[in-house]
């Protein structure tokens, strides 16, 4: 029976290359290695909710079709549209992904990612004060001192803390969790930061004045915090500030508690001030913890095909960026988009109820090897292949390494990267033919 | 059977001595021929200046490149040089582009193209991140593309010139290049990567590298043995240490005078020193800034064993963008910039800053003018890559524009009038005279290249060479560049036509075709019993210090396109 070595997880951002897999009868019959996420994932494919065959909606059913009726009704809708919204493409492939911006491009589309209600202010951060950040294996090697700020590994990530954070080991940390201080800063006592050396609780929505309280200390100006900020207490803020400022090596990994939550942007884009300020102390660096095991790779290869990572408007024929106007978000509240294709993410489940009320409005395109609350909004369904178990792709890692996902298993299904190309010729065919 | 028929030529290649002259080229299936038959295509080039497509020997273009075009989304509408940068819509033939000095992957094929390049070497690839660099890759059209790998900082390197192992560590650079489809070996600010690995830097060639035991001395010397015990078609690619320091020019005529006892295993230098401009500063500080070009220049004149490209700065905004870690965070200090820096795990450092040079900031006149300086003070353009390592001096976009600097002393003169007193003083550019010929033009825009890369098949239009092939609207001998600079300007920024493998992919200016490149990788062959016992080294460092697994690590075949494996033969 075949065991496969080193293959990569597809379900978080982490993207643990050194699972073991086993399989007998085109079946996973045995994982080793992965943790109970992606275990949840390899072996239970065919528990979860997956859609069996491609659907058209027919007085108000999804009914049974083939793939190519259903590519032909998919096209259909596209070249009909005249403001189309194309959403998704985190958990596919970058080659999936690659397909997707060229029938934005042919189509005239918008495309953006799962990063417009994740971590896009991350992105408009580092726009503002660039990205100081490492490759995971620095953090492993060096990093004697780690925050976890507004994220949850223990539950988001969970093989994070043992093979690149806090009990990872490396040259120059072989003492692994015990010669680290590890640092938890969250609005509530997570399973995180029970783990933790140290514990900041913060009230909710106050990043900003902690980060900006920990740069005056840092930068020599304690004297102006006061005695109290973001519901700390300052002499608590001092003394993290210490312990940032003597570690040999420092990482802030940051989550959504500090993307999503008030002052967005400016939370990170202060965090990468204080990054700065840091390294004039010691070394540091930060890091996201990115969801979607692909949502980094949809970063890069839109960035390098359109030179924009997300919020990307092909309505003028070039690449036209505008979070704020551009995010898949902004243009579904505008009710703007007359089309929306939607693909390996679910706009139905995390959209705010006014988005996702425009959604039912206007012919909805999913492409995705799940049902979810996207799927009672579609009209139009093709079920894939899921990319690391069924299909081979590339994805890139939250540290931005690319790695090579494996196929374990055959499938019936076609693939996100097929499907796209499929669409883009069926599309160019009616085109031709009007 | 495709052939074409390029008539009265005015044809300029230095490689075969041939400087001007009009003749035909003839080309069948993609290469240059002795004659073809009269059902030939003919292109009339008659009073076009003709030469081998261009090389760009030291281009930031994929991979690092990335991280600028995601921190500086305002590149993406700067339009300075129309034709060749900004917002363009896809067409029937061309996708989407943007950018100036960090087009899009697309843009930066059909841009170069049109400026009659046809291959490029990108000048940094972090071994761990390789897959993206060729991921990049596949996605810029037209172009020829090769790679250097990087092995300054490494660990495995470091630790067998550390512990006396040359074999090993040849057995290990044949592996990287292999892991990372590498066409040589590149080696930025020696030691100093891993000492950024705790925010710290190296001071010179002989400062020892934190927990290594080694000096960056050390590990030149270490690699440019292996270099040659593989006879890489390459040599040794160095960025110096304590690139953009004043008084630097001393550091990178000490790290030349180290190479003076390579010995070259091939017919090419033994070293090959990029972006000297950043690396050729005289004072002691900012304030007694000045030019240390002259020296450099000096030095270059009196050696044989080295080549070099320079560096040179285009006035405007640009992005820096380089394995150099601490001198990013510096930069980002100093200009109160954006700051973005990824380290690698075991191998380098980097980081990427924007920065703007202007004509009014005394620093950044001489930065322009020692740029010239070198080109023009050193003799023998063979030894000489033009180059702008774009982005960090400025786009490649502004090559036609930089190109008038080194054939106009009329042009310098006209730029320098706008300089401060105080930048006069600090540079010798206004007492030089020297203009550049098209001849010296083409050696150091494409054929020194062929000679450094050791790719005979490239920069000259010799028979049997890729029917790579650059026309120009413009004839030498009718025109004089040195006073009629714009119109060099304009023949160099959109080709007339440029052939790529015999296939017309840019017509007056326009983007014609876009068929694909090919990706030039090193294969070294290495004996198993040397190989195998590095192997076991190597998994030791897998298991205990990586985060992703040894058969993850190797760029798997299917990310490059058009591959063409250079074999090599190792000796031991």
């Amino acid at each position: 029976m075949p065991v496969i070595k080193d293959a990569v997880c597809s379900l978080c951002g982490s993207l643990c290359d050194d699972i073991t897999v086993t399989v007998e009868d085109n079946k996973i019959t045995k994982i080793e290695n992965a943790c109970i996420l992606g275990h949840s994932k390899f072996v239970g494919m065919f528990e979860h909710d997956r859609i069996e065959t491609p659907m058209i909606r027919k007085d108000g059913e999804l009914v049974p079709v083939s793939y190519e009726e259903a590519i032909e009704a998919a096209a259909k809708i596209l070249v009909n549209s005249k403001r189309t919204l194309s959403y998704g493409w985190c958990s596919t492939s970058c080659e999936a992904i690659s397909g997707a911006i060229k029938l934005a491009e042919e189509t005239g589309s918008l495309i953006d990612s799962t990063a417009n209600v994740c971590h896009g202010p991350s992105a408009l951060a580092a726009q503002e004060k660039g990205s100081p950040s490492a490759s995971l294996g620095v953090i492993k090697n060096r990093a004697d001192v780690i925050v976890f700020w507004g994220c949850n590994p223990v539950h988001a990530h969970p093989r994070h803390m043992s093979r690149y954070s806090s009990f990872s080991k490396g040259l120059f940390t072989e003492k692994g969790r015990k010669a680290r201080t590890m640092t938890v800063i969250d609005v509530r006592k997570t399973d995180t930061a029970k783990l933790a050396d140290k514990y900041v609780e913060i009230e909710q929505g106050s990043d900003l004045l902690l980060v900006t309280a920990l740069r005056s200390i840092v930068n020599g100006h304690e004297d102006v915090v006061p005695e109290t900020i973001a519901g700390v207490p300052k002499a608590e803020i001092i003394e993290l500030a210490e312990t940032l400022k003597n570690g040999k090596f420092v990482c802030i990994f940051f989550g959504m508690g500090v993307t999503q939550s008030r002052s967005k942007y400016k939370n990170g884009d202060a965090m990468a001030s204080l990054i700065s300020d840091l390294n004039q102390h010691t070394k540091a660096v930060m890091i996201g913890m990115r969801g979607h095991y692909n949502v980094t790779g949809f970063g890069q290869v839109a960035t390098w095909e359109t030179g924009f990572p997300m919020a990307i408007d092909f309505a003028k024929g070039y690449p036209y960026y505008n979070p704020g106007e551009t995010g898949a978000n902004d243009l579904l509240v505008r009710e703007e988009p007359d089309a929306a294709i939607i693909a390996a993410a679910d706009a139905g489940a995390h959209f705010p109820q006014k988005a996702v009320r425009h959604l039912a409005r206007i012919p909805v395109i999913q492409i995705d090897p799940y049902a979810n609350p996207t799927t009672e909004l579609a009209d139009v369904v093709i079920p894939s292949a899921i990319v690391g178990i069924e299909a081979e792709g590339t994805a890139y890692r939250m540290d931005a390494i690319s790695l090579h996902m494996k196929k374990l298993i055959d499938s019936k299904f076609k693939t996100d990267e097929e499907i796209v190309k499929d669409l883009t010729v069926k599309v160019r065919e009616l085109k031709r033919g009007a | 059977m495709s052939e074409i028929l390029i008539k009265n030529a005015s044809v300029c290649d230095p490689a075969q001595g041939i400087n001007c002259e009009t003749m035909d080229i003839c080309i069948r299936d993609g290469k240059i021929v002795d004659s073809v038959s009269e059902n030939a295509k003919v292109i009339d080039a008659e009073g076009k200046l003709t030469m081998a497509g261009g090389f760009d020997g030291h281009t930031h273009s994929a991979g690092k490149i990335n991280v600028g075009r995601f921190i500086n989304p305002n590149d993406a509408r700067k339009n300075l040089v129309p034709g060749l940068s900004g917002q363009v819509a896809r067409t029937e033939k061309t996708r989407a582009q943007v950018g100036y000095n960090t087009p899009n992957t697309y843009a930066i094929g059909y841009r170069y193209a049109k400026l009659g390049y046809t291959t490029i070497c990108e000048a940094a690839i972090p071994l761990l991140a390789a897959r993206h660099t060729h991921e990049e890759f596949k996605e810029i059209p037209i172009l020829d593309k090769m790679g250097l790998s990087l092995f300054g900082s490494n660990w495995q390197v470091m630790e067998y010139i550390r512990d006396k192992e040359p074999e090993k560590l040849a057995a290990y650079i044949a592996w990287g290049l292999k892991a990372s489809r590498g066409y040589g070996v590149k080696i930025v600010n020696p030691g100093g990567g891993e000492a950024w690995g705790w925010g710290k830097n190296v001071s010179g060639l002989y400062d020892p590298v934190p927990n290594f035991d080694v000096t960056p001395a050390e590990i030149l010397m270490g690699l440019a043995e292996a270099n040659e015990r593989l006879q890489l078609p390459h040599s040794v690619h160095v960025h110096c240490n304590n690139l953009g320091k004043p008084g630097n020019y001393a550091t990178t005529i000490e790290t030349m005078k180290l190479f003076e006892k390579v010995k070259p295993s091939r017919d090419r230098q033994s070293l090959h020193v990029t972006h000297v401009q950043f690396n050729a500063y005289a004072g002691t500080s900012w304030r007694d800034f000045e030019t240390g070009a002259p020296m450099v220049s000096d030095y270059i004149n009196g050696a044989n064993h080295l080549t070099f490209d320079l560096g040179q700065v285009i006035f405007g905004p640009a992005v820096t963008m380089t394995a150099d870690g601490p001198v990013e965070y510096a930069n980002s200090r100093m200009l109160h910039e954006k700051w973005s820096n990824q380290d690698i795990e075991l191998e380098d450092a980097s980081g990427v800053v924007p920065l703007f040079y202007s004509p009014k900031s005394f620093v950044n006149a001489v930065q322009w003018a020692i740029g010239l300086e070198l080109a023009l003070l050193v003799k023998d353009p063979w030894k000489i890559m033009f180059t702008t390592d774009s982005p960090n001096g400025g786009s490649f976009v502004n090559y036609p524009e930089a190109f008038t600097y080194l054939m106009s002393a009329k042009r310098r003169e006209e730029v320098i009038s706008g300089f401060s007193k105080m930048a006069l003083d600090r540079m010798v550019l206004p007492g030089i005279d020297r203009e550049l010929d098209f001849y010296e033009l083409a050696v150091m825009t494409r054929s020194a290249q062929s000679k450094i890369y050791s790719r005979p098949e490239k920069g000259n239009l010799k028979a049997g060479s890729d029917a790579d092939i650059a026309i120009y609207d413009i004839l030498p001998g009718q025109i004089d560049p040195a006073t009629e600079y714009q119109k060099v300007k304009k023949a160099f920024s959109g080709a007339a036509y440029t052939l790529k493998d015999g296939v017309v992919v840019v017509k007056d200016g326009e983007i014609e075709a876009t068929p694909k490149g090919r990706i030039y990788w090193v294969n070294a062959k290495v004996p198993e019993n040397i190989d195998s016992p590095m192997q076991k080294d190597l998994d030791l460092k897998f298991k205990k210090y990586y985060t992703v697994s040894k058969s993850n690590y190797m760029v798997e075949d299917m990310y490059l396109e058009n591959p063409v494996e250079i074999g090599t033969e190792g000796v031991f």
